[in-house]
């Protein structure tokens, strides 16, 4: 085993897990999970030994496509940032996929899951390890495609269905700009390699700023598609209908993250454009404020934990524009992936306990009937919301604190929405665990078996210790901002115990919500404002086109021309000239003639 | 140089083999026997091909002239390019006979007229000799007429005459187009072979030309489906028995492009050059008028043809741009869309044939009733929408980086003062890779009307996909794979054609 070889054992298990679980996986359900968690064990194993080892020097590569300027290999980046991002992704797929055992173990579909779970795992692998763009791109895609199979798991009920749909269609709009970036900066440079554009490549745009944040912002695209910034952010609400580990693994904690990732990787290219990192920067902070708004007036206790995910995704990339290095940023990622997953994994407990019940006003009580689980969603709860010595707390106020220095207006902004963020945290976690049961089914609730438990607790103790300078100087080389005003974390603080105790107020004790902001619970109309465009300016004006091309193109174009050839025919067949295959035989014999004519004129 | 050039092959085969049907072999039998054995052929041929020397390749020419005077002899002769479409056709061929359900009225005419068309189109991609190029697709022409007249569904004679006829016009245009580009050539060096016609033009005995690249661009566009000349194409393939659909969409309408990329590309880059803004303006046409009208439609088939007329816009675009990425692009899409659209008509056969409707409303749900055949069908979907990891998504990542820097550039800085402008090929690229947005909208669309959802009862006792046509298409879909997994190999063989 060497540093060259490692990468691709990596890469590779979970897509020959894939391709065998499509072969065989539909004759034995512990093939088909044995095949995805050895798969992802493997890999999380390599990781965290390639973790410990210096970076190699050199590293493999293969060509796939090499034209000319454009050299596309598919080959491995080996630093800092994808190791961590590595041991994340692996790891967590590991505890998630074991975890699926027990949740999905009375489901139909197995293979098919376990299948969709490789082929996510191989191509979140390729995001992470790509040395160029366009291998980013090719496992960008694939990622939506295994996001669409998945989500998409209960495809017979119409809601999923048109889900998966959604995601993988926003997902493209996205990537419409991000290939249009690819090419701007591919022209600008005649390079893809990430290696080259964050060094050398950079001096090809001095006489160009423009240009390089038109670049930027193009690329940026893709980041609002795959991590659901607005205004591309309503397909991952609705991605929900996924079963509940795809949810916690896709959608909160690496796959969504890969667009912050990816801002990271070209975070020297966007240093250099300050008028993109504008753009980026206010995209992220709106998307933070907004989303948590939204997140206040949820009842779907999946839809609650993804609208928080949007918004802590929206704090990453204000972190990224804000900060003078993406470790801030991917610090925040690192401790998000452990205590959003944990969330989801323990969202996914009740649901189970609660017979597949996904509203939290019929839930209630559940503290004593699951208390491991309650435990969980508790460490998980205050990490999200910022108290102190819990991983967030470290994270988010890192990167409040260098918007609060570099864009003061989002910054500030974003401080008002850590004290949004312990109020919906605590919101969830007092109606759904505290009052009285609000169902049957809250009556009867149980604990999770074991399988699934036990991930819970791994994720939690994660959850809490996961920020600690000592675990985080080892994977990240992090700033403190300077002039950071004395008043932040004492405010901080403050609308943390506000947030907490507002939600204790309201929601106590409360049998259903004494709050009614139609506005937020609706998403800010956004989602209505889509459907609309969709279904009168894109199905109606699709619907327009095809009546012209049938009444107007086809009739001028084609059936007029068409019909004066058949005039000309039907003349002809005065001639004797009656069917096809004649029609034809003097068709060809007339144009020898007619050559011969033009020719010995 | 030799007298019988082992191409010549490719094309009796088929023939004969649709001889021996008429006289009476068992014509199943016989057409797959012929379609393997091509198939076998043609990778021998591409095994035997040396790409280290590259251009034309299997030379042959019978000694006498066809036509005394006129410079047309029968010259065969393969590069790399004209290689792939030979393979094209040899597996479209193979997979339209094994999914071909016998049909009950002159079933052995029906595998004859397959052959006829497989032979034309191996006889127009192996010809070098012009004349013999247009000849032979004029050849395939015939069969797929009558293959939608006599065989087809619904309106299928008025589908047929439509088609019939704008095609025939579309071929007689082209046929001035290359009279005048013999007539254009000095008196006394006259001739229908395409290497002496290149070599005339790159020593500039070749007058300049508009008028003749401004008939081939509409012979061609015409046959191709260019818009606005497109919309004989959708109810033609509606109508049209699956394996004609599938040798049509997939071979023959190939020869338009592939006439354009051997032809116009080399001999008149300068009028292409000159003409580039209609033809974007046309190929846009293709790609964002022609994809919006795709989602409108509410049946498989029509939507399925329109796909198909969509995805020529960025095989033309790849054209247009005439850089060395966007040709090769649009070369490699030839054969992925090929391959795409044969695997896509196939199953929307085969679908009909248990349903009886590809009526998107009475469809849904089948996924839980046909697991296999909603696989393939996802399958054949993201390959048809480019999906990285199939051989489309490497032609049209070509296409998009070769149109990219096509053109005259028009951003630069100018004593420190930045101008950012797009010039015509940038904003076309705009439009195709939205496309790839419009085709993702209507086949998800597609997909999920047909599969997911709940079923109606009505199709409880749909049978999976199974046997030899589930074989056809998972080769398909695993060439397409394959090719997609290493685009390199093929590229390296376009890269020996001269375009």
């Amino acid at each position: 085993m060497s540093t060259l070889t490692a990468p691709w054992i990596i890469l590779s298990a979970p897509l020959a897990a894939a391709v065998l679980i499509l072969l065989f996986g539909r004759f034995s359900r512990p093939l088909s999970a044995g095949l995805a968690i050895g798969s992802a064990a493997i890999g999380c194993v390599l990781s965290w030994w390639l973790f410990v080892q210096p970076d190699p020097a050199v590293s493999l590569q293969f060509p796939w496509i090499v034209m000319e300027d454009l050299v596309v290999p598919i080959g491995v980046t080996i630093d800092g940032l994808s190791k961590v991002m590595l041991v994340v992704v692996t790891t967590i797929a590991t505890l998630v996929f074991t975890y699926s055992l027990g949740y999905m173990r009375t489901e139909e579909g197995y293979w098919r899951y376990f299948a969709g779970l490789a082929l996510f795992l191989f191509s979140m692998l390729g995001i992470v390890l790509a040395d160029n763009f366009v291998m980013m791109f090719i496992f960008w895609e694939l990622v939506g495609l295994s996001s669409y199979i998945l989500i998409g798991h209960y495809f017979k009920k119409d809601s999923a269905a048109d889900a998966c749909k959604q995601a993988f269609i926003v997902n493209r709009v996205g990537d419409f700009g991000f290939l249009l970036g690819i090419l701007f900066l591919w022209a600008g440079t005649g390079t893809l390699m990430f290696s080259e554009l964050t060094t050398t490549g950079i001096a090809e745009f001095a006489a160009n700023p423009f240009y390089l944040a038109v670049a930027c912002v193009l690329i940026f695209c893709g980041t609002v598609g795959k991590s659901a910034q607005m205004p591309l952010h309503v397909w991952l609400p609705n991605s929900m209908e996924g079963p509940t580990p795809v949810s916690s693994l896709l959608h909160a904690a690496t796959m969504v993250a890969a667009g912050v990732y990816m801002l990271a990787r070209i975070f020297p290219i966007l240093e250099s454009a300050p008028a993109a990192m504008d753009v980026i920067a206010w995209v992220g902070g709106i998307t933070c404020f907004a989303a948590a708004l939204m997140a206040t007036q949820q009842d779907d206790i999946k839809r609650i934990l993804a609208y928080s995910t949007i918004s802590q995704l929206g704090y990453m990339v204000l972190g990224i524009a804000s900060a003078s290095t993406a470790d801030v940023s991917m610090f925040h990622l690192f401790t998000h992936a452990f205590f959003k997953c944990l969330l989801f994994l323990c969202a996914g407990s009740v649901i189970v306990g609660m017979h597949h019940e996904q509203n939290i006003w019929k839930m209630g009580a559940l503290k004593n009937k699951m208390p491991f689980t309650f435990l969980a969603t508790l460490a998980g709860g205050l990490a999200l919301a910022g108290c102190p010595f819990f991983s967030g707390y470290y994270s988010k106020d890192l990167i409040i604190a260098w918007a609060v220095v570099n864009h003061p207006f989002l910054g500030w902004l974003s401080v008002i929405t850590a004290g949004l963020t312990a109020f919906y945290t605590f919101r969830l976690i007092f109606v759904v665990f505290l009052g009285k049961p609000k169902s049957e089914h809250a009556m009867h609730a149980h604990e999770s078996p074991a399988v699934m438990v036990i991930p819970l607790g791994l994720l939690a103790v994660a959850a809490v210790i996961a920020g600690y300078p000592f675990i985080e100087s080892r994977f990240f080389h992090v700033l403190e901002p300077t002039h950071v005003p004395h008043v932040l974390h004492p405010v901080l603080l403050v609308l943390f115990a506000a947030g907490v105790l507002g939600a204790y107020l309201l929601y106590g004790r409360a049998e259903k919500d004494p709050v009614s902001i139609p506005f937020f619970a609706n998403r800010l109309y956004i989602d209505n404002l889509y459907a609309w465009m969709v279904k009168y300016v894109q199905d109606g004006g699709a619907a327009v086109l095809s009546w012209a091309d049938r009444w107007v193109v086809d009739l001028f174009i084609v059936q007029v021309p068409s019909k004066l050839t058949w005039a000309t025919g039907f003349v002809l067949r005065f001639l004797q000239i009656g069917n096809i295959q004649a029609y034809t035989f003097f068709f060809g014999a007339g144009v020898v003639g007619i050559l011969y004519l033009m020719i010995f004129r | 140089m030799s007298l019988i050039s082992p191409l010549l092959f490719l094309i009796l085969v088929p023939l004969v083999a649709a001889g021996f049907i008429m006289l009476g072999l068992h014509a199943r039998k016989t057409a797959l026997v012929a379609a393997i054995a091509n198939l076998v052929f043609t990778g021998v041929l591409l095994f035997n091909y040396s790409i280290a020397t590259g251009g034309y390749q299997f030379e042959s020419s019978m000694p006498m002239p066809v036509i005394a005077g006129l410079g047309i002899f029968f010259t065969l002769g393969a590069d790399g390019l004209s290689l792939l479409l030979l393979l094209l056709t040899a597996i479209v061929t193979l997979a339209a006979v094994v999914v071909t359900r016998t049909p009950e009225k002159n079933g052995s005419w029906f595998y004859a007229c397959l052959l006829f068309i497989s032979a034309g189109g191996m006889g127009a991609f192996a010809s070098i000799d012009l004349f013999f190029f247009y000849m032979f697709h004029e050849l395939a022409l015939i069969p797929t007429f009558l293959l939608i007249g006599i065989w087809g569904t619904g309106d299928r004679q008025a589908a047929a005459w439509k088609a019939t006829i704008y095609l025939a016009l579309g071929s007689f245009i082209l046929l001035l187009g290359l009279i005048g580009l013999f007539l254009m050539q000095p008196d006394g060096m006259r001739t229908f072979d395409l290497r002496q016609i290149i070599l005339m033009s790159e020593n500039g005995y070749l007058p300049q030309g508009h008028w003749v690249y401004l008939l081939l661009l509409l012979g061609f566009g015409i046959l191709v489906s260019l818009f606005p000349f497109h919309t004989w194409a959708p109810q033609a393939y509606a109508s049209a028995p699956p394996p004609a659909a599938m040798l049509h969409a997939g071979v023959l309408k190939k020869f338009g492009l592939y006439g354009l990329l051997r032809i116009a590309a080399p001999i008149f880059p300068e009028s292409i050059a000159a003409f580039s803004n209609l033809l974007l303006i046309a190929l846009v046409g293709n790609i964002l008028y022609v994809g919006y009208v795709t989602i409108a439609q509410r049946k498989l088939d029509t939507m399925l043809g329109y796909s198909s007329v969509m995805h020529m816009g960025y095989i033309f675009l790849g054209f247009a741009a005439m850089t060395n990425l966007s040709l090769t692009g649009a070369a490699l899409m030839l054969f992925a869309h090929g391959l795409s659209i044969a695997a896509l008509f196939a199953l929307s056969g085969e679908l009909r044939e248990r349903t009886g409707t590809l009526d998107f409303a009475e469809l849904g749900g089948l996924g839980k009733q046909m697991p296999k055949f909603g696989l393939l069908f996802g399958f054949a979907a993201f390959a048809a929408i480019g999906l990285p990891g199939f051989v489309g998504f490497a032609g049209e990542l070509l296409i998009f980086f070769g149109s990219f820097v096509a053109g005259v550039p028009t951003m630069m800085s100018i004593e420190g003062r930045e101008i950012f402008r797009l010039n015509n090929f940038q904003i076309a690229t705009f439009c195709a890779v939205w496309g790839v947005v419009i085709s993702a909208v209507y086949m998800l669309r597609a997909y999920r009307k047909i599969f997911f959802g709940p079923m109606n009862d009505r199709w409880a006792g749909l049978s999976d996909i199974a046997g030899s046509p589930r074989f056809a298409i998972v080769s398909l879909i695993v060439i397409m794979l394959l090719t997609g997994f290493l685009p390199q190999l093929l590229i390296k063989l376009i890269q020996t054609a001269s375009i």
